[in-house]
């Protein structure tokens, strides 16, 4: 048995750290992981993801159509590009905040997150939106809108890792002085529950 | 043995620390990069690593070590070989001491490169031994098994990785520090009949290479990285398969089912003898493979060779994609199609409009200041932009636009002189990078010198190689042994050469950067700008600027004058997204209103 999850975003949305969080939980538990990220060119403000294979039977950690137990959305919009690799009945997890390309601000379209939220919630039935605006607001930064997203997922049962365990590897990997704007981020995704 | 969750470049470096290596040089290059920047960070007592100032440089210097006897890593991407092939073909035929294994990071897609060479092939061209890992684990140990080959045989040894093993994290097996290998280094012996190549030493070592090989062939066949995978049923079908491919095949194996699978592991020399015994009893079998169809070839010759009737297909028999990246959907495609199986394509739903995002210059970053202010200086007149390998070719986007070519490392240069050798009105330009100067634009700078070209060379100093996750480089004076070595000046080289116009000035001084450019436009010869700034991932920005909704009459001239990620339209104004301004004040030179400002405009 192994549980599938794709991470996706914009590059410097922390996508890549999230998914180091997560391999780290699932190994501190004693399971094998496979991950695999986009580096180089693409973090330059394009789309990025991450594939995290957790368990046995795997042979590479890259996800099958169809074969994502999770997807994690930093972004709505690339949350529905993924969409094609959720497995019937997974879920997702995802931030309401648009990132705009700089190529449609020029073409000015109508890109807005609440299509986007919208499309998202006729097609996926286990989804959780954590409403961007209101958690900066809450927990003061945008920048650990990753570790609010983890939360989310934790409290929606979409990760195979306790909030103990993540809130210990954040410990290990993240300086000391922001653990606790990490450890609010993290209660606060908790307690986002749809 | 303990366990470690690590990325492939990861394990291959501590695959050949744990061999014992003496030096590691090479150039960054994705997906390279980290095998070098983990042999640092982990740098044993005595081992010697460095950036080299290009590959084929980096190539020399492991020769060099390889011939006292030391174990050598150099690593690089793809793209780099080609600049290394030179000193790489003769070391061939010249021979190490210790063992040198070549570490080339392919990139089928490609994700990040001009090409979608095959180091595979490169292999069998220039006949140095080849392993290509599947999986992390394998990128570790096919390492410590490179050095051996290398070190018993006497020649340099690929590993080849591509992307979705370098980039791939995964939890394997390490060894502890007691379990490294160690060795002695004897030192440089001379032997002007062994090191130094003339035409009667690289014929007899032709033969001798051809020989090895030929018994290299054998012993692969028998290395275990090399395996065929049987069915219990009787099966006339077979797959064959090698690199990331490999793993894709099993998944698509244990849902499709009913066939023999080879894995290629040394795809040169190809080991004929396990690849006849796989092919005896079979009908048809499909290659799966990423670039070149190495396998494939080489599965044709063993059926020519041995006699064997079976119907060999891949790419070139039309069954395969030719180009681009695999993945375990393609591949359980190919193999379902090939088993005649019905492919189930998931019930994909209709997915909206999406935004493309194409990969952007930053918010903030000094390269767009540096082609506004050229575009400024020179409109309406006739240009041409040569452009380099690095961030900056992110500068051919619209709506900066600034990129009218790009090649390989260094070809700006050329490129300008040859169009203004042909077109003697138009005003050329070549934009390089600092690390990308001192790699490979210095000879096309005297070239243009020496030629006595009309050209303006824009020099986009930001203080480190950015698009490769900055690295030092020679003008930064900073070494992967720490501390400062001593920085190359890039004024100095320009001057040595014997460029009169040289101009150091800061991009984000707008008027000052439009002004050098017209001087130097205006000038005959060869002149050069350099446009200083830090890259803006390693600076901490300045407050960022917002604009005045009262102000802002909507005309969207900031962005479409600078397209700057951190600029978007809300509402019919222009709004920044504070998170990712740095406080640049570009935009708010270009507002034709003064709608753009720091806090309270």
């Amino acid at each position: 048995m192994n549980t599938g999850i794709i991470l996706c975003g914009v590059g410097g949305q922390g996508t890549v750290l999230a998914s180091k969080l997560i391999s780290a939980s699932a190994m501190e538990n004693g399971l094998s992981v496979m991950s695999a990220e986009t580096i180089g060119m693409a973090q330059r403000g394009g789309s990025v993801t991450s594939h995290i294979r957790i368990g046995e039977g795997v042979y590479s950690p890259m996800i099958a159509f169809g074969g994502a137990d999770t997807i994690i959305g930093f972004e709505p919009g690339e949350a529905a590009r993924m969409l094609p690799f959720l497995k019937e009945g997974g879920s997702v997890v995802v931030s309401s905040g648009v990132v705009i390309p700089v190529t449609e601000a020029l073409v000015r379209s109508d890109y807005s997150s609440e299509n986007m939220v919208g499309y998202l919630r006729e097609h996926v039935e286990r989804l959780t939106v954590v409403n961007t605006d209101r958690a900066i607001r809450e927990v003061g930064t945008a920048k650990v809108l990753n570790i609010i997203l983890l939360g989310a997922s934790i409290a929606a049962g979409a990760l195979p890792v306790t909030a103990d365990t993540l809130m210990k590897m954040i410990e290990r990997r993240v300086p000391e002085k922001y653990i606790d704007l990490n450890r609010k981020a993290l209660e606060y995704g908790l307690s986002c529950t749809h | 043995m303990h366990r470690e969750f690590l990325m492939g470049n990861e394990a291959i470096a501590l695959g050949a620390i744990a061999s014992g290596v003496d030096l590691v040089c090479g150039y960054p290059g994705t997906p390279s990069t980290e095998v070098l920047e983990t042999a640092a960070k982990n740098r044993p007592e005595g081992t010697y690593v460095e950036w080299s100032v290009n590959e084929k440089t980096a190539m020399e210097v492991a020769a060099g070590a390889a011939y006292t006897g030391a174990r050598v890593l150099v690593t690089m991407k793809q793209m780099g070989l080609n600049v290394a092939s030179d000193p790489l073909m003769c070391v061939e035929y010249i021979g190490v001491k210790g063992g040198m294994v070549v570490l080339v990071a392919d990139d089928p897609g490609p994700i990040s490169s001009q090409t979608e060479q095959d180091t595979r092939t490169f292999a069998g061209f220039s006949k140095v031994p080849c392993f290509d890992p599947s999986t992390v684990q394998e990128a570790y140990d096919m390492v410590q098994e490179a050095f051996i080959l290398s070190e018993k045989y006497g020649t340099p040894v690929f590993l080849r990785s591509t992307t979705r093993v370098s980039h791939c994290y995964a939890s394997i097996d390490i060894k502890d520090t007691s379990e490294f290998a160690s060795h002695r280094i004897e030192g440089f012996v001379k032997d002007s009949r062994r090191w130094v190549i003339f035409p009667r030493l690289a014929n007899a070592n032709h033969k001798k290479i051809v020989d090895r090989n030929e018994k290299l062939s054998n012993e692969f066949s028998d290395n275990p990285f090399n395996c065929i995978y049987t069915e219990k049923r009787e099966c006339r079908l077979g797959v064959a398969t090698g690199g990331v491919s490999f793993t894709y095949a099993m998944e698509a194996r244990e849902r499709l089912g009913n066939m023999r699978l080879l894995k290629v592991s040394t795809p040169y020399p190809f080991p004929e003898k396990i690849a006849a015994e796989f092919l005896a009893g079979l009908d048809e079998v499909l290659c799966i493979e990423e670039l070149d169809p190495v396998i494939e070839r080489g599965l044709v010759y063993v059926c020519g060779k041995y006699g064997l009737k079976v119907k060999i297909r891949g790419k070139l028999t039309g069954d395969t994609r030719t180009a681009g990246e695999n993945t375990v959907d393609s591949v359980y495609e190919d193999l379902a199609a090939f088993l005649g199986e019905p492919c189930k394509s998931e019930a994909v739903s209709e997915v909206p409009d999406l935004p493309v995002r194409p990969p952007v210059l930053c918010a903030g970053c000094p390269h767009r200041a540096s082609f506004y202010a050229v575009k400024i200086a020179m409109k309406g007149k006739k240009t041409v932009f040569c452009g380099d390998i690095g961030c900056y070719t992110l500068g051919n986007a619209m709506p900066l636009d600034m990129v009218d070519t790009c090649l390989c490392m260094g070809a700006g240069l050329g490129i300008a002189q040859g169009i203004g050798h042909i077109e003697p009105d138009t005003s050329c330009f070549a934009f390089v990078g600092d690390s990308t100067f001192f790699a490979s634009a210095i000879p096309g700078v005297i070239n243009a010198v020496y030629n006595k070209s009309d050209m303006t060379l824009i020099v986009l100093d930001n203080s480190t190689t950015a698009m490769t996750g900055h690295q030092p480089h020679p003008g930064t004076g900073i070494t992967m042994m720490g501390g400062s070595g001593s920085a190359v000046s890039i004024e100095g080289v320009l001057r040595g050469i014997g460029l009169e116009y040289v101009e150091t000035v800061d991009p984000f001084e707008l008027d000052a950067a439009v002004g050098a450019v017209r001087c130097a436009a205006a000038l005959p010869g060869v002149k050069a700008i350099i446009f200083r700034s830090p890259c803006i991932a390693l600076t901490k920005g300045k407050d960022p600027l917002t604009v005045s909704s009262k102000k802002c009459i909507g005309c969207s001239r900031c962005i479409k004058e600078l397209g700057c990620p951190a600029i978007s339209m809300s509402g019919g104004k222009a709004v920044i997204d504070t998170s990712q301004c740095t406080g640049c004040c570009l935009c708010e030179r270009v507002c034709p209103v003064g709608a753009i400002g720091g806090e309270g405009i």
